[in-house]
């Protein structure tokens, strides 16, 4: 028998995945669904109200929305620029450039912390001079919180709009040049209207990596409750002196979580 | 007034042409597809510099790879309707009309009255605040037609302008076509692959083979003497000048009658019929065809599995017919038949 011819019955049984398989993902799921199950049931619904109205949980809640969408703004401003030369120009040395911007995807955070305290640090490479000049001090502030967090999220929002830009039809950008409007005009009229969802796409998720941020958080930016001890952080914290309080502080990230994916769903919860 | 002497190297075809638009005229570069017509329609746009030769318009040098001189798209003042009219989608049909005024620095209400008023005379009023993508092709075409033009450029440039729209829009949509045209002052270059539409909304043609011109004339010029075969395959249509005798009738200089499934747009028209669309028979047909008439055989070409039957009597035309139909038929010169063609394949214009 050659190898192209098919054997019997082939056809019928790529319809439907190989029995051994249905067991494992039923695995999967009952993984991933489990410890969600297993908190909700642990949660203490009458004394939530109270719970979530103490200073670690609202201090820590503060901090981690105001940095999150500090993060994100930052991400913004410099991300998109960066996504528009990853997607258009034609630089030497583009694919290192774009697997730098990828690396904080990988990087252990805790090593992204450590690294960010010998750039910025007070003895740091940047950090030291930085501080002799204007007195601005990075570690151990909410400004370090914003810059860890802003560190680990930007290349969500890099990649998502860069991919978002490529799929953007460019002949609408010559149609606009020769109705006479410049690169400038082309870019705000007609590029990024275009790229829209890419970059609300890779606004959300870079808030959501941001939000959720701890080991660069810790290293970097330590664990001061009103200062730099945000939600991620309080859980922990939380966990070994207060248990009831670290399951309402958790439950408050996965409501923030749920409420994220729901502009994501278009992009990728379409079956 | 456009003079190019347009030279481009893309990897499997060099480009060579050139290509003279007089203010008011409308020139049709025509052509199969890969002769290279959009590329030169990019070239004089600014989308794709010249590997040489030269580009001016209006004395001005657009570009000019041996001086240096590269004029970009957007301070060309020529204006471009593209293949699928590349409106912006995320822009109304009126805001699409005013982006290039807006981009010039005018200021938002006057950029948007004057793009009203545009839409006004283009019948689109109704769709001002519409998206394209609910926009049929006519409407589209007529939208991205008035944002060319808003921002009066001294040459407007067509590719493929009815290359999108479905066949039984576009008889409409090519009339609308040359009356639109018609109201703008400057030169007009249109490439498109059909030569109906080459002949019907231009006033010279410009062949267009594998990168070379092969010849240039006025649509009657090249139908009538084609230079070589593959011109004669490409525009081997038969225009037919008459006045009117009656709404939908005309009366051809040649003697004969024909009756048209529209009212004519002139007294003095021109009408462009395929020799596809002609039928041959040995009798009188009877039945459906509302136009028939009795003609002699002057010549029979055979090309391949194709075969060129001109006719000679009230009409003059060249009719193409299939092998088995000359043998059926006995078509030889001198033969005595009868021809037929549908209404609703005659195409006029005015003369």
């Amino acid at each position: 028998m050659s190898r192209a011819a098919p054997r019997p019955g082939r056809r019928a049984a790529r319809a439907r995945p190989p029995w051994a398989l249905v067991p494992l993902a039923a695995l999967a799921v009952g993984f991933l669904v489990l410890p969600l199950v297993a908190l909700l049931q642990r949660a203490p619904w009458s004394d939530l109200a109270e719970l979530v109205r103490r200073p670690i949980v609202t201090d820590a809640l503060r901090l981690s929305l105001v940095s999150a969408a500090a993060a994100t703004g930052l991400s913004l401003l410099c991300g998109v620029p960066l996504a528009w030369v990853l997607a258009r120009s034609r630089l030497p040395g583009l694919s290192v450039l774009r697997a730098l911007a990828t690396l904080p995807v990988v990087l252990p955070p805790v090593v992204g912390g450590a690294a960010l305290l010998f750039a910025f640090g007070r003895r740091g490479l940047v950090g030291e001079p930085l501080e002799d000049a204007t007195g601005f001090v990075l570690p151990f502030t909410i400004w370090g919180v914003i810059a860890a967090n802003t560190f680990v999220a930007l290349p969500f929002l890099v990649l998502t709009v860069e991919s978002g830009l490529r799929a953007v039809d460019t002949r609408y950008e010559e149609a606009a040049a020769t109705l006479g409007a410049g690169r400038w005009t082309v870019l705000r009229r007609v590029t990024l209207p275009q790229a829209a969802p890419s970059i609300v796409a890779g606004a959300v998720l870079c808030f959501a990596r941001a939000l959720g941020e701890f080991g660069a958080t810790v290293t970097f930016a330590g664990n001061l409750q009103g200062r730099t001890q945000t939600m991620p952080l309080a859980v922990f914290v939380a966990l070994e002196s207060d248990r009831e309080a670290a399951i309402a502080l958790s439950l408050v990230l996965v409501a923030v979580s749920l409420a994220v994916l729901v502009p994501l769903r278009d992009r990728w919860l379409r079956a | 007034m456009l003079r190019a002497e347009v030279d481009v190297r893309l990897p499997d075809l060099h480009l060579q042409l050139d290509l003279r638009v007089d203010d008011g005229e409308v020139v049709a570069l025509l052509g199969p597809n890969g002769a290279g017509k959009t590329t030169a329609l990019r070239a004089i746009a600014g989308l794709r510099p010249l590997d040489a030769g030269r580009i001016e318009l209006d004395g001005r040098v657009l570009d000019e790879p041996a001086a240096g001189t590269f004029v970009p798209p957007e301070q060309r003042s020529v204006g471009v309707v593209f293949q699928d009219h590349l409106l912006f989608p995320h822009l109304t049909a009126l805001e699409n009309v005013a982006f290039g005024l807006r981009a010039r620095g005018v200021r938002r209400r006057e950029a948007r009255a004057a793009a009203q008023a545009w839409l006004d005379r283009m019948g689109l009023a109704d769709v001002a605040g519409a998206r394209p993508r609910t926009l049929s092709g006519g409407e589209a075409q007529r939208v991205a037609l008035a944002r060319a033009l808003a921002v009066e450029p001294r040459l407007l440039l067509l590719d493929e302008p009815l290359a999108a729209l479905d066949a039984g829009t576009r008889v409409r949509v090519r009339a609308d076509l040359r009356r639109h045209l018609a109201a703008f002052p400057g030169g007009r270059l249109l490439v498109t692959h059909d030569p109906l539409d080459a002949i019907v909304l231009a006033d010279r043609l410009v062949i267009l083979e594998r990168g070379r011109v092969t010849q240039t004339g006025t649509p009657a010029e090249v139908t009538a003497r084609p230079a070589s075969r593959y011109v004669a395959q490409l525009v081997g249509i038969n225009l037919l000048f008459g006045t009117a005798a009656g709404e939908r009738t005309v009366r051809l200089d040649t003697g004969g009658e024909l009756t048209l499934a529209d009212a004519l747009p002139a007294a003095e028209v021109a009408i462009a019929l395929r020799p596809q669309a002609i039928a041959l028979h040995t009798h009188r047909p009877d039945g459906s065809p509302r136009n028939a008439w009795p003609a002699v055989v002057a010549d029979v070409e055979v090309d391949r599995d194709r075969v060129r039957v001109s006719l000679e009597g009230p009409v003059h035309a060249t009719a193409e017919v299939t092998p088995a139909a000359v043998a059926e038929l006995d078509l030889v010169p001198g033969a005595r038949v009868w021809a037929s063609a549908k209404a609703v394949d005659l195409v006029a214009y005015p003369r």
